[in-house]
């Protein structure tokens, strides 16, 4: 890597820090209570049954690199049975069931995940590398909350479509990401099932085992078997499960560059379609800002869950007027930023995902480096094993640089400046993506006007990176299309006539 | 001898101006028995590109008008369409209508600019939310334009069809590149000289005639063209232009005439119809002193 | 003495070039957003801790305690025992070091001086019409010049509220600047009595009128409202802190008090501290705790990380 530079401005002179015995306990979640099995098979039709292709991949934690479980690598015959029990469960049971039994089953799974919150926060943490502050107090929550919101919606969905007859789209076939895989896995299901649909899922192959864990929970909660399938694997059967001739509707999300590729591997057939992709979001500070605030967002806009995060606010835009303490405090804030341990409660910022990503990290942190923009890392220090990026910083971008443009999905942020509000929304828009945007000013006239000239589905005002289930979250352009949460996330898994 | 009448050129319409296609092409238009009808312009792609980039432009001052004031304009295409009844009625008889299906289309394209008219400022209310998230947060949802909307307009109805597709898009903020009927366009060419005389700004609808097979695949692969309507694409076509469209991620609309037909008045317009050319947008606002 | 030796007219009595600004003060007073700051608040208090870590902290929490009584009922015989459970607040353990300061109403300071005499701990008293400061400014020089000449190390004085919410800062400012002028060579700590000021932005400008007037201290409170202290205002009124030390170069020190009354809390206002103004702010200089009945609370979770065993009133004194 390039040059690390002193990142903790001291405030003061002064006392003397070997006077100072101020430590925070490394103090790892216990992880006795889990259970993780060493191997996971395929959950097809309500059972855990082995693969036909007779693999297993191994899962492991990044932030060890230990193997964590094996899991089953689903070929296209186990995707075939899996759209098979499926079909079976939505002709046979699903469909057929009252409404109100739905939503029962539903609010069921909810309560099994609030139930086992605390083991599926260390599992999600073991297998992802995110803090267990963020699993334990959004990933898994959040992911209850979900089932919590749609299970209600199950015998009220008429109310949604006024002047229109929803029915459900059969089955479903649903690919998500490794960032937050429970989390997302509830944003699939839970509105899938409240429709009326049933589904295959297929997590993320670096991140499936709260996944499984969610399929035992299918189990307890005594879900008709079919509803729910969870089919692990990598690309290929991701790819079988979109080419699957029964599968009625697609819901992805991950890269905008394999959307495009199921956009296009679904042209011609009449299969649904919902794509949730990448994004560059903005983040724009104005001079009359809350500064500390604006510096707690923009801190939590890039590097919560270690800026793997579609909707990371990864530029930043800042007034010209203010950039000299925005950039000050953003440095000083960053050396308070605690990198390392994920179980460890006091940890801010964990482990990379996987090799792979770090690779991908790196390659774009180099290329802002020889394009000329100016580095600013945390010195902080970096466990020796498993996948580490300090929280970094670019300062000097412009808008052509490949780390203005490129989704980095990582730690990593883009500084940008701008003099006049047409110059932020021209800047702020000028991208393919449009998932999120960030705006700080105290006026509440110019958050409304910016809100509304910023191309993008989600607008965060004097806040960053806020999640609810009833909050309908999509993009524009190249971010995709459909949207997950509250009663707009429910459109995607029915059919008006 | 009799008079000898004035035969009308049928133009294109890009920009809110009638240019004569850059190709220097056209294409017979044949009415029952193959009789030369007319000549139509045969659009190009760069003439599509003009017709995109005017869309653009427009988008903005478009969207953001107040949407009482589209409301407005879209009564207004109704007021002249009606004014104009006889004529655009007389064109689809040209074409081949008999004369009550002529009217009786007429009759519906008018009210479906009514209809949409009235929706202008209740759609956001019927689609957009207010959200009660768990926390100290003002979160609300709003509907807002997808940008510029490309439709390929059936080839029959060719004049009903073309509105009730134009209508929603444009009543939500959008503007519009539309390719009309190939076979049956010139009551379509005239509705661009009712968009001219009401109110409506230059480059908000643009209509291209010409050859589907040749401009569809490039208003399909546009990157700057948000949303696409396959209306008029036969479903067997359709893979083709659904590849080129995923280049941008292009939201995709296809009514299915066939299934639901345009005399279903229920299904052929509908406020969902202008919610297929909408993206949700999702603003969350702290609540403190 | 008479009244018109000890109070000239108290413009003439600071001098030109002491005072700063009222309107640097005010420039630097933008908004703060509540909801965020609430959040990064919550979010400071979820650190833990290690155990040796938590010893420290405790000890030093007690080193920064400003021991206070202030009720009309106080007594020179309950000042005297508070004084003693200050200098020796566990008289069995040497590692237990004495508080910051007692801190009582003017009249009591003849006594507290004399009984802290020697022991290290300060002499602090409330002055400037406490509670309410609603009383004439050359009173308050007085009572401040009078309290100091009586023994005081430290003045707690509070701001005019009244003053302050009518928007007249400059008086708010005068007030400040001419009762430091009293103190002589008394530290001098603001009280802002941010459970009266209503928002966020306004105890972020009361802090920033109160540290470029002069004030050694800022203090969030008196005791004697219905909000005292609380993890968000003292965030905002560190970061003030943050920024005037950036614009200034002087590190002004701050006060918490009321309601903080358990270990717990107590160390979850040193972590504020420690991630906002860093380990140059931990220290009694810098940083006090106006309480009362934490100092006990403290003692039993000292015995308690030391013995294993969850502890009991009983065997801590009550003075």
């Amino acid at each position: 890597m390039t040059t690390a530079i002193e990142t903790k401005e001291r405030l003061a002179p002064g006392a003397a820090s070997s006077e100072i015995l101020w430590e925070y306990s490394p103090s790892p979640e216990s992880t006795d209570h889990v259970k993780v099995q060493s191997r996971y098979n395929l959950f097809i039709g309500g059972k855990f049954v082995e693969p036909h292709s007779r693999r297993w991949f191994e899962t492991i934690n990044p932030a060890t690199e230990e193997t964590l479980a094996e899991v089953a690598e689903a070929d296209e015959e186990d995707v075939d049975r899996a759209v098979r029990e499926a079909r079976r469960a939505y002709e046979k049971v699903w469909r057929k069931i009252p409404a109100s039994e739905r939503a029962k089953y539903i609010f069921r799974i909810a309560r099994l995940i609030q139930e086992k919150s605390r083991a599926l926060a260390v599992v999600e943490t073991m297998n992802g590398g995110k803090p267990i502050k963020e699993s334990r107090d959004i990933d898994v929550p959040l992911a209850a909350a979900h089932f919590f919101y749609y299970a209600g919606w199950a015998d009220k969905i008429d109310y949604a479509f006024p002047g229109r007859v929803a029915s459900p789209l059969g089955v479903a076939g649903q690919i998500i990401p490794w960032n937050f895989p429970l989390l997302m896995a509830a944003w699939k299901i839970a509105p899938a099932l409240a429709a009326g649909n049933t589904v295959i899922l297929k997590p993320a192959e670096t991140t499936p085992v709260t996944s499984l864990m969610l399929a035992e929970i299918m189990q307890e909660a005594e879900l008709p078997p079919g509803v729910v399938n969870i089919i692990t694997g990598a690309g290929a059967t991701g790819a079988a499960l979109v080419a699957h001739k029964d599968i009625d509707k697609i819901a992805f999300t991950g890269s905008t560059e394999v959307g495009k590729r199921i956009q296009r591997a679904l042209a011609g057939t009449k299969k649904r379609v919902t794509l949730e992709l990448g994004g560059k979001a903005p983040n724009i500070v104005f001079e009359d800002a809350p500064i500390d605030q604006a510096v707690e967002g923009i801190i939590n806009g890039i590097y919560f869950n270690q800026g793997h995060v579609c909707c990371a606010g990864s530029r930043l835009f800042v007034q010209e007027s203010v950039l000299e303490p925005v950039l000050r405090k953003l440095r000083q804030r960053i050396g308070t930023l605690r990198v390392g341990n994920p179980l460890d409660k006091n940890t801010d910022i964990g482990a990379i995902n996987s090799r792979a990503q770090l690779e991908k990290i790196q390659e774009l942190v180099e290329s802002g480096v020889e394009e000329g923009a100016e580095i600013f890392q945390s010195s902080c220090k970096l466990p020796s094993r498993g996948f580490w990026f300090a929280p970094t910083f670019f300062t000097g971008v412009s808008q052509s640089n490949r780390i203005a443009q490129e989704e980095i999905f990582g730690p990593v942020l883009s500084v940008l400046t701008f003099r006049t509000p047409e110059e932020a929304i021209e800047k702020a828009n000028n991208t393919p993506y449009g998932l999120s945007a960030g705006v700080w000013t105290e006026k509440g006239s110019r958050i409304l006007k910016m809100a509304q000239k910023l191309r993008a589905g989600v607008i965060w005002a004097n806040t960053y990176n806020k999640f609810d289930p009833t909050s309908p979250f999509g993009g524009y352009k190249e971010s995709g299309f459909g949207r997950e949460g509250g009663m707009h996330g429910l459109a995607p898994y029915l059919t008006l006539s | 001898m009799p008079r000898l009448n004035v035969r009308k050129t049928y133009k294109l319409y890009i920009n809110g101006e009638f240019p004569r296609t850059e190709s220097g092409r056209f294409y017979a238009v044949r009415g029952k028995g193959g009789a030369l009808l007319a000549n139509a312009s045969r659009g190009s792609r760069k003439d599509l590109r003009n017709a995109v980039q005017a869309a653009r432009k427009a988008q903005q001052g478009w969207s953001g008008k107040t949407a009482y004031n589209r409301g407005q304009i879209l009564y207004r295409i109704a007021e002249v369409c009606e004014a104009r009844a006889s004529e655009l009625a007389a064109e689809l008889r040209r074409q081949g209508s008999p004369a009550a299906a002529a009217r009786k289309e007429v009759d519906a394209v008018i009210d479906r600019w009514v209809y949409y008219a009235g929706w202008s400022d209740k759609y956001a209310q019927v689609f957009g939310s207010v959200n009660p998230v768990a926390g100290p947060y003002y979160n609300f949802t709003v509907p807002e334009p997808t940008g510029v909307v490309g439709i390929i307009a059936p080839e029959e109805p060719a004049l009903l069809g073309l509105v009730s597709r134009v209508a929603p898009a444009i009543v939500g903020g959008n503007t519009v590149v539309a390719v009309t009927s190939e076979s049956r366009p010139l009551a379509a060419i005239t509705l661009g000289e009712v968009f001219e005389t009401s109110d409506v700004p230059g480059g908000v609808v643009n209509l291209i005639s010409g050859l589907r097979s040749e401009l569809t695949p490039w208003l399909a692969a546009h990157m700057d063209v948000n949303a696409l309507d396959a209306t008029g694409i036969a479903a067997g076509a359709l893979e083709a232009v659904q590849k080129a469209a995923a280049e941008n991620v292009k939201r995709l609309v296809r009514f299915d005439a066939d299934e639901i037909g345009w005399d279903d008045e229920r299904r052929s317009q509908s406020p969902y119809a202008i919610f297929d050319f909408q993206e949700m947008k999702t603003v969350w606002h702290p609540m403190g002193m | 003495m008479t009244e018109t030796a000890i109070v000239p007219p108290h413009r003439t009595l600071v001098p030109r070039d002491y005072r700063r600004s009222l309107n640097d003060a005010l420039e630097m007073a933008h908004g703060v957003d509540a909801v965020a700051a609430e959040e990064r608040a919550a979010s400071l208090a979820k650190r833990s801790l290690k155990k040796e870590s938590k010893l420290w902290g405790l000890k030093l929490a007690i080193s920064m305690i400003d021991l206070t009584t202030l009720e009309g009922k106080d007594t020179r015989g309950k000042v005297w025992a508070l004084c003693q459970k200050a200098i020796r607040p566990e008289p069995g353990d040497r590692e237990i070091p004495h508080v910051a300061a007692v801190c009582v109403y003017p009249t009591m300071i003849p006594f507290v001086s004399d009984a802290l005499r020697g022991s290290g701990v300060k002499v602090a008293s409330v002055a400037t019409g406490f509670p309410s400061g609603q009383t004439f400014t050359e009173i308050k020089i007085l009572e401040t010049q009078k309290t100091v000449a009586a023994g005081a190390d430290e003045i707690d004085m509070v701001i005019d509220r009244g003053a302050f919410l009518s928007g007249d800062y400059q008086k708010v400012f005068d007030e400040i600047a001419d009762v430091k002028e009293a103190c002589g060579p008394a530290h001098l700590k603001v009280i802002l009595e941010t459970g009266e000021l209503a928002n966020y932005d306004q105890v972020r400008k009361a802090s920033l009128i109160a540290m470029y007037a002069g004030a050694d201290f800022i203090k969030t409170s008196t005791g004697k409202v219905g909000v005292n202290a609380t993890l968000p205002v003292t965030l905002v009124m560190f970061e003030a802190i943050r920024d005037f030390y950036q614009a200034t170069g002087r590190m002004i020190g701050m006060k918490p008090a009321g309601g903080i009354s358990n270990s717990k809390l107590a160390l979850a206002y040193l972590v504020l501290l420690y991630e906002t103004l860093g380990a140059d702010w931990m220290t009694p200089d810098l940083f006090r705790i106006g309480a009362s009945s934490l100092l006990n609370d403290i003692l039993m979770q000292i015995r308690k990380e030391k013995t294993g065993a969850y502890q009991s009133g009983d065997y801590f004194t009550i003075d």
